[in-house]
């Protein structure tokens, strides 16, 4: 099962580390890890995708609200949020491929941001499962590099996390 | 104008500080300097891992932070293991460390260590000072982190150039608030009540006393607790000294290597209510089947221990005085079941360790139970780890002294230091240290420290010429096959003890042992008194 998680943490050096640190020592494993500062400078805002069971993810929140920089850890209930992740994709293409990946992108709602004689690259904003589904489709022509951001999340309606 | 070491001095004055613990280097110099002119008593040790015990030692005592100070690099890093002890039992400690210059930091220089990413997972929070400005702030926060919520260690690291910079003033915070950290210390209400009820509704429940219920100094109410209620305590090793050995209510230390009729209660019990401790896999070896067997009321200052080891019932986060007030106030009227009781004393009867004796030599056990009567009411034993830890752990009748010992991280060698600590926190009390021959070793150098400080600390040694506990795992698991476990008669301690300028003697019959005993209890002079065990004398049975 995967979590979501929102983190709300002080904005200073050395609160990544202390929080991956948590990950590796405490055997929890992440799918993604996002940062950013918010609208408050002194507080950065972190979403934590995790796989596990119920008693894993309460362990991983209690655990990190241990942390002192930790301010506030909230678990996002699903189907109650919307979650992005942004990826851009570099597709081996020829001449003659490339028409159909530029299809395929035009169908997945993908832009095409750079063009190279053997290759182009795709950006993509969208949930997890769809950037699956795109991976998939422009897999045959053949995948040269990916680079995602991890998935960022936030509560659906008025609801939020701080 | 004033120094960032002068502030430092200033905070720890502040912050009522009395006595450090510490080593000195270039890095923290410029704070030596300043503390040369205070009127803190600094301890100087002859390793820093030992300042880090000695600190312990002393917040064990004087239920305040511990301080404990080391240069960068190696005497950072040396540290390491007495912080990890510290994290471990949860005790408070405060870890300086001096630190290359700011400038310097990350060009591995000479004596650089990250000693804040090193003591990243042994510490409650830590800091790297980049500003002179920060440093009251800093240690005003660090006390405060270190003393309340679960108690623990926390560094703080600081670049030689922010004790050297000068700042116009210094004032110290009068409060702290930091967002991330709000221990809640109430109890809530509801939870309270709902534990009443199922107290109510059991008919077999017993208390599981842990450190928690000591480091919150709640060990008087827990002690009502169980009186009104007539609710059998046991104890995990953190927990011993909640109740006076002898109490009729207590059954004694749980787990592996804990007592038989604790053990068999926990067994027949259908409620336990557990009391600040973690129910690590020496308390209870098989967390699920405790989980089916019986419910369980978890009580702890920190909520990710609720639900870590064990599956609880009703989870109670809070202070222990707290929610031990809301218990007795709630469960007025309720005593546990005249069969129970019982059930309980007849365990208490028939359920006790046995003990063999080996002609020739010490019994440890029998002369640990002797020794509590030799000692005053209030005495503090501290047990280092090994077989010795178990006999003392098991034997020594608390009345209303303490019993320190690393019953969490197990370091061996914490005993002498953390006795060191004790008896600066406690100077009245008695002071005893239980170590074996292995242990000894690890920290003798500290005998040092004992004379120079002039310190009446007795220390016993229990010696098999062994590393008596992997010696009986290897017997009992390994086909008796000793690999690395067999010391050898050297050094010969008394004569060691001597040259430190510490009398010392050497006994092989509890009877030669104790008449030493009863003599040296009587001054106060160091003294080590060397007793030879068997080496076949089990921990337990």
């Amino acid at each position: 099962m995967k979590y979501t998680l929102s983190v709300l943490v002080e904005n200073q050096a050395g609160v990544l580390s202390k929080i991956s640190g948590l990950f590796s020592r405490r055997g929890f494993n992440i799918d993604s890890l996002a940062v950013g500062v918010t609208s408050d400078p002194t507080v950065s805002r972190i979403t934590i995708v995790a796989d596990g069971d119920e008693y894993v993810v309460e362990q991983l929140e209690k655990q990190l609200n241990k942390l002192i920089p930790v301010i506030k850890v909230k678990r996002l209930v699903d189907g109650e949020f919307i979650s992005r992740e942004l990826c851009l994709i570099k597709v081996h293409s020829p001449a003659a491929k490339r028409f159909e990946i530029i299809k395929i992108a035009e169908l997945m709602g993908a832009k095409v941001v750079d063009v190279a004689a053997s290759t182009i690259t795709l950006e993509f904003c969208d949930t997890t499962d769809k950037i699956a589904t795109l991976t998939d489709l422009v897999k045959p022509y053949g995948i040269r590099e990916i680079v995602r951001t991890g998935t960022v999340a936030i509560d659906k309606g008025k609801n939020s996390v701080s | 104008m004033i120094s960032g070491a002068d502030i430092m001095v200033k905070c720890l004055q502040a912050e009522g500080v009395d006595t450090v613990f510490g080593y000195p280097g270039a890095t923290i110099c410029p704070f030596y300097d300043s503390l040369y002119d205070s009127d803190i008593k600094h301890i100087l040790v002859r390793q820093e891992q030992n300042a880090a015990h000695a600190a312990s030692g002393y917040a064990r005592a004087s239920m305040k932070p511990g301080v404990c100070v080391a240069t960068s690099g190696p005497g950072a890093t040396n540290l390491i293991t007495g912080i990890a002890t510290a994290y471990c039992d949860s005790i408070p400690i405060i870890a300086i460390t001096g630190q290359v210059k700011s400038d310097l930091l990350g060009r591995d220089v000479f004596q650089e260590a990250d000693i804040t990413g090193a003591c990243e997972p042994f510490t409650k929070h830590s800091y790297l000072v980049s500003r002179t400005e920060d440093i009251p702030r800093i240690f005003k926060e660090a006390f405060h982190i270190a003393s309340t919520g679960r108690p623990g260690p926390v560094l703080i690291d600081i670049p030689m150039d922010m004790q050297t910079n000068m700042i116009e003033s210094f004032s110290y915070p009068e409060s702290v608030n930091i967002r991330g950290y709000k221990p809640n210390t109430k109890g809530h209400t509801i939870q309270v009540k709902k534990a009443v009820e199922m107290i109510k509704q059991s008919k077999r429940p017993i208390i599981v006393s842990g450190g928690g219920v000591l480091s919150s100094g709640a060990k008087l109410k827990l002690q009502k607790f169980a009186e009104i209620t007539q609710i059998p305590v046991l104890s995990t090793m953190m927990g011993i000294g909640v109740m006076p050995s002898e109490h009729p209510l207590y059954l004694g230390m749980l787990g592996t290597h804990g007592r038989r009729c604790a053990n068999k209660a926990l067994h027949e019990t259908d409620l336990a209510i557990v009391c600040g401790a973690r129910l690590g896999d020496r308390a209870i070896a098989a967390p699920d089947q405790m989980s089916e067997r019986t419910k369980i009321i978890h009580i702890d200052i920190d909520p990710a221990e609720i639900g870590k080891n064990v599956i609880v019932d009703v989870p109670i986060v809070g202070d222990m005085n707290n929610v031990l007030r809301g218990l007795i106030e709630n469960i007025e009227g309720y005593k546990i079941e005249d069969e129970w009781d019982a059930e309980v004393k007849d365990l208490k009867a028939h359920y006790q360790n046995k003990i063999s004796t080996f002609e020739g030599y010490v019994e440890p056990r029998t002369l640990i139970g002797k020794l509590s009567s030799m000692l005053k009411r209030k005495a503090i034993l501290c047990a280092d780890v090994g077989q010795n830890q178990i006999w003392c752990a098991n034997n020594f009748k608390i009345r209303e002294g303490r019993f320190f010992t690393t019953g969490g991280m197990g370091t061996m060698g914490y005993s002498i230091p953390a006795a060191i600590g004790a008896k600066l926190g406690l100077s009245k009390r008695d002071v005893v240290v239980v170590c074996g021959d292995g242990s000894f070793q690890m920290s003798l150098n500290e005998l040092s420290t004992i004379v120079q400080n002039d310190l009446n600390i007795k220390i016993i040694v229990m010696r098999n010429y062994r590393l008596g506990m992997v010696r009986e795992l290897q017997d009992n698991m390994y086909n008796k096959r000793h690999s690395a476990t067999i010391l050898n008669d050297k050094p010969d301690i008394v004569a060691l003890a001597k040259a430190y300028g510490i009398d010392s003697a050497e006994v092989s019959s509890n009877e030669d042992a104790e008449k030493y005993i009863g003599k040296i209890v009587e001054n106060d002079k160091p003294f080590v008194l060397v007793c030879r065990v068997h080496p076949d004398t089990p921990s337990i049975l």
